[in-house]
């Protein structure tokens, strides 16, 4: 560690005494994990006033940590679950909790939230600040749909408590929807209140493989009976671990709805569909969103649903092969390989053409600060991003490369 | 005073004289939403035509810095499309069309102006509808939803306005057009389709919206359940939900709001002995699966103290149960000369504990409540009966509604659901955010709207916004651990 690192290291030591953990991460950047929000709040308004260059980092799991920066700022020691009511169906979460471990304290007490983020091993606040909702967002909505209030540490230290604890709730200006999905570029997100939802008494998977085109059709005929399917996926064979695509279809709900739907999917399609055993089916899908990070980047690509195969053909056009996972419902597919930033950027503004926003959800760090997390705005949006970033980081804080140029 | 007649006739130049109104009887129409408390003649009112039309209204009046309200059908009931006589209301009622509706991609395109229901008239031949309804619902716009966030009772299993709406473009305050997120629902760089939906008016007006469209539930099945009290009716509307059913809907009606309804000719046979009633209605893909949860959910309304529940087994018996509900409203305003809606939210468990205060708030300042509400979200709606002729009264009615959104507050809850915050809630807004909280949102409202221009004066009492630029300049706080040491 340098002499500035070792000065901001005491700086921070002196500031937050026992309210954090204080060492270095293995390229000797100073690293601290406050314990509380108003840690959190003093180290990057410390930062806003000191000129620090901040990266905001949750378990490693999902985003390379490796953003060019002074400090390194962590959720680590945040992960605490401070308010969890099965009968009202809320849990307020500290971001730092590992997904895992929230959802065995959510099962724990007979709940669930429906989301499933691709990736292993991340925090709630990776996958909220990130937006990574997975192929549950085909039935239950994106990740911001889940999400009652948040706690966001600004850019400039200050603590902002949007949203609420209730289910339904107008009061104000919605920034938690501001805060969900856009990787940090505000503040950071110190906890997250969570819509829960009863575990549900039925929880299916059916899987077919063929051609990917083929799989896709068959999707939209799933659609087009007026089921809506938990999930309705068509994975690569990287994805699958198969010799070809396969589409797995999950159908949650109480055991006459899940009968009902099972029907329904039958008889829309040709395509021989079986019904997994329910220890095959609950390997299935954490096996294939674990491949999410198979390569060194992953990205969203939205899209109507008809008009997947084109956004496929794009991704297959302009990338090299990956593993690819294709939420027909959602409209998004999701690719994970090794790309330069040069070839990401060709893409996503080959699809901007044909309206697909490209999100680069995760990717080393010159390949992230090169191509932005969004980009190839609408006219006016750029505008609009910049001006919300300077509001909440108006000294340029936080390490995010947004991407609102 | 007023909005200077050069600026009157620039804007007849755009819309045509006919569609342009200063006469003060004809601004009368204009100076009440749906809450009885709140009056305002604004100084114009200008009825765009065309999406081109109400994009260059904008840019004139951004031009002379003339602040406008947007108004869709004025069903509101806050107080938030109220303009004063220095500004100019835009109605959108004219801009009805319904654009574009793909049923392959669930999804529909409108002009602000479209009334709900008319949008589900559109999308039904597919099977597919426009699922949040509030009450308003045969009157009220989609443009008005989206300023909102309009809920519903349907919104408990299917979302509110925010969760159905997909892309939106939008005419800034300042004039200049732009396209907010996506057809298919991903966002395009952070939400600003979910910081727009619910803004009430105030970073600028939708001109084009992208819903999403749901599919038709091809079974419904309705429940009536009453109870010897409202407690036991709020334990079993947490029984329900905790057992892991989602109804469509689930709503539950008072002892003084049955009366009123079966006094009227909207009598939907509801016991008038009961505490309360709650009607439960299920939907789902197939009859069998109503059949089956229906007598699931039944039985687990009785163990929690149902007296009876009687089943709709037709479409008309469903009316009839549904009968009561809808009307109550118009139920109680025919036995009351004035009646305030208030709009707040509990935790779904606080319920028994909070209506037996609002009775208590009720009592002590000898005021009538009946409770029409959306149990299943915690959304309480307590309807206080008032004349508005009577000084006295109207002061009780507003301490006595204070009073109801701090116990609401207390148990956990907010201070508005669906209604927002408009012009009447602004009071209440720091019992639930705090100065740097509120400062947040006003500084996030001049990202959009620089002049404040755009609705002005609503939702954010700009006194209790900490400053967000001079806090800034401020610096670091002070130090937490004043005596220092290692960690």
């Amino acid at each position: 560690m340098g002499g500035a690192g070792l000065s901001i290291v005491r700086r921070l030591r002196s500031l937050l005494g026992a309210d954090a953990a204080i060492g270095t991460d293995a390229a000797g950047l100073p690293r601290v994990a406050p314990r509380s929000e108003e840690a959190v709040a003093l180290v990057l308004g410390t930062a806003a006033s000191e000129g620090w260059r901040v990266r905001i980092e949750g378990t490693a799991g999902w985003m390379p940590p490796d953003a060019a920066a002074d400090v390194a700022l962590t959720t680590g020691q945040l992960t605490q679950i401070p308010h969890l009511d099965a009968s009202d169906l809320v849990a307020t979460v500290q971001a730092g909790v590992v997904w895992n471990d929230l959802r065995r304290a959510l099962a724990d007490h007979g709940t669930w939230t429906a989301i499933d983020p691709p990736g292993s091993g991340r925090s709630l606040g990776s996958v909220v600040a990130t937006g990574t909702a997975g192929p549950l967002r085909g039935g239950f909505g994106n990740v911001r749909d889940h999400l009652l209030g948040v706690t966001l540490v600004t850019g400039d230290g200050r603590v902002i408590r949007p949203g609420g604890r209730v289910v339904k709730n107008v009061a104000g200006f919605d920034l938690t929807k501001l805060a969900a999905g856009s990787f940090g570029a505000f503040g950071l997100l110190t906890s997250v209140t969570l819509r829960l939802r009863a575990v549900p008494r039925a929880d299916l998977t059916l899987v077919g493989s063929g051609q990917r085109d083929a799989l896709l059709t068959a999707a939209q005929a799933i659609l087009e009976t007026g089921t809506t399917p938990a999930a309705l996926e068509v994975l690569s064979p990287r994805a699958a671990r198969a010799n070809d695509w396969m589409l797995a279809v999950r159908l949650v709900g109480s055991d006459p709805e899940v009968d009902a739907a099972r029907v329904a999917v039958g008889g829309a399609v040709a395509l021989p569909l079986h019904e997994l055993p329910v220890q095959e089916a609950a390997r299935l899908w954490p096996e294939a969103l674990a491949g999410a990070t198979l390569g060194g980047s992953t990205l969203r690509l939205g899209t109507l649903p008809t008009s997947l195969d084109d956004a496929l053909d794009l991704v297959e056009h302009h990338l090299p092969e990956g593993w690819l996972s294709v939420g027909v419902g959602a409209g998004i597919v999701r690719w994970s390989g090794d790309a330069t930033a040069e070839r990401l950027k060709l893409l996503r503004r080959a699809a901007a053409q044909q309206e697909m926003p490209l999100t680069l959800e995760r990717a080393p760090w010159e390949v992230r600060a090169q191509t932005g997390h969004f980009g190839a705005y609408r006219e006016g949006v750029g505008r609009l991003v910049s001006a919300l970033r300077h509001t909440f980081d108006p000294a340029g804080v936080l390490v995010v490369p947004v991407g609102d140029a | 005073m007023g909005v200077p007649a050069r600026v009157t006739s620039a804007l007849a130049g755009v819309v045509g004289r006919g569609s342009v109104r200063v006469a003060p009887a004809e601004l009368e129409t204009y100076a009440s939403d749906g809450l009885p408390t709140h009056h305002s003649r604004p100084g114009a009112v200008v009825l765009p035509g065309t999406r081109e039309e109400l994009v260059r209204v904008v840019q004139l009046l951004a031009y002379h810095r003339v602040p406008f309200v947007a108004r869709g059908a004025g069903t509101g009931l806050s107080g938030g499309a109220l303009a004063d006589a220095d500004a100019v209301l835009i109605s959108l009622t004219r801009l009805t069309r319904i654009l574009e509706v793909d049923p392959a991609n669930r999804l529909a395109v409108v002009e602000p102006g479209v009334v709900n229901t008319r949008l589900t008239a559109a999308t039904e031949p597919h099977g597919l509808h426009y699922a949040p309804d509030p009450s308003s619902q045969t009157v009220c716009t989609i443009g008005g939803n989206v300023a909102e966030n309009a809920g519903g009772p349907h919104c408990l299993k299917y979302g509110v306005t925010t969760n159905h709406i997909l892309e939106l473009e939008v005419v800034l305050p300042d004039g200049s057009v732009t396209t907010l997120g996506s057809k298919h629902g991903e966002p395009w760089g952070p939400d600003l389709v979910g910081l727009f939906v619910g803004s009430e008016g105030m970073f600028g007006i939708a001109t084009r919206i992208t819903v999403r469209l749901t599919p038709l539930p091809k079974a419904v099945r309705t429940l009536l359940a009453d109870f010897e009290t409202l407690r036991i009716a709020g334990e079993a509307v947490s029984a329900i939900i905790g057992h892991g059913f989602v109804p469509a809907a689930l709503e539950m009606i008072d002892r003084n709001c049955i009366r009123a309804v079966e006094a009227s000719i909207y009598a939907a046979g509801y016991p008038t002995d009961a505490g309360a009633v709650l009607l439960v209605e299920l939907d789902g893909a197939a009859e069998a699966v109503v059949v089956a949860e229906g007598a699931e959910v039944e039985r687990l309304l009785r163990a929690c103290g149902a007296r009876t529940v009687q089943v709709a087994s037709d479409a008309s018996e469903r009316e009839r149960l549904w009968q009561g509900r809808k009307k109550a409203f118009g139920a109680l305003g025919r036995v009351n000369r004035d009646l305030f809606v208030q709009d707040t939210v509990v935790p779904r468990s606080a319920l028994p504990h909070v209506l037996e205060q609002v009775d208590r708030i009720a009592l002590a300042h000898g005021i009538h409540i009946a409770n029409v509400f959306h149990a299943g979200d915690g959304n309480l709606h307590p309807n206080i009966a008032f004349d508005s002729r009577d000084p006295d009264q109207l002061e009780r009615v507003e301490r006595a509604s204070a009073e109801i959104l701090e116990v609401c507050v207390a148990a956990g809850g907010t201070i508005t659901g669906e209604h927002g915050v408009g012009a009447d809630k602004l009071r209440y807004m720091p019992l639930i955010f705090d100065g740097d909280t509120l400062g947040a949102m006003r500084a996030v409202h001049l990202v959009f709207d620089p002049d404040e221009i755009a609705n002005p004066g609503k939702v954010l009492p700009i006194h209790a916004c900490r400053d967000w630029r001079r806090a800034a300049a401020g610096g670091a706080p002070a130090p937490m651990a004043a005596a220092g040491g290692g960690a």
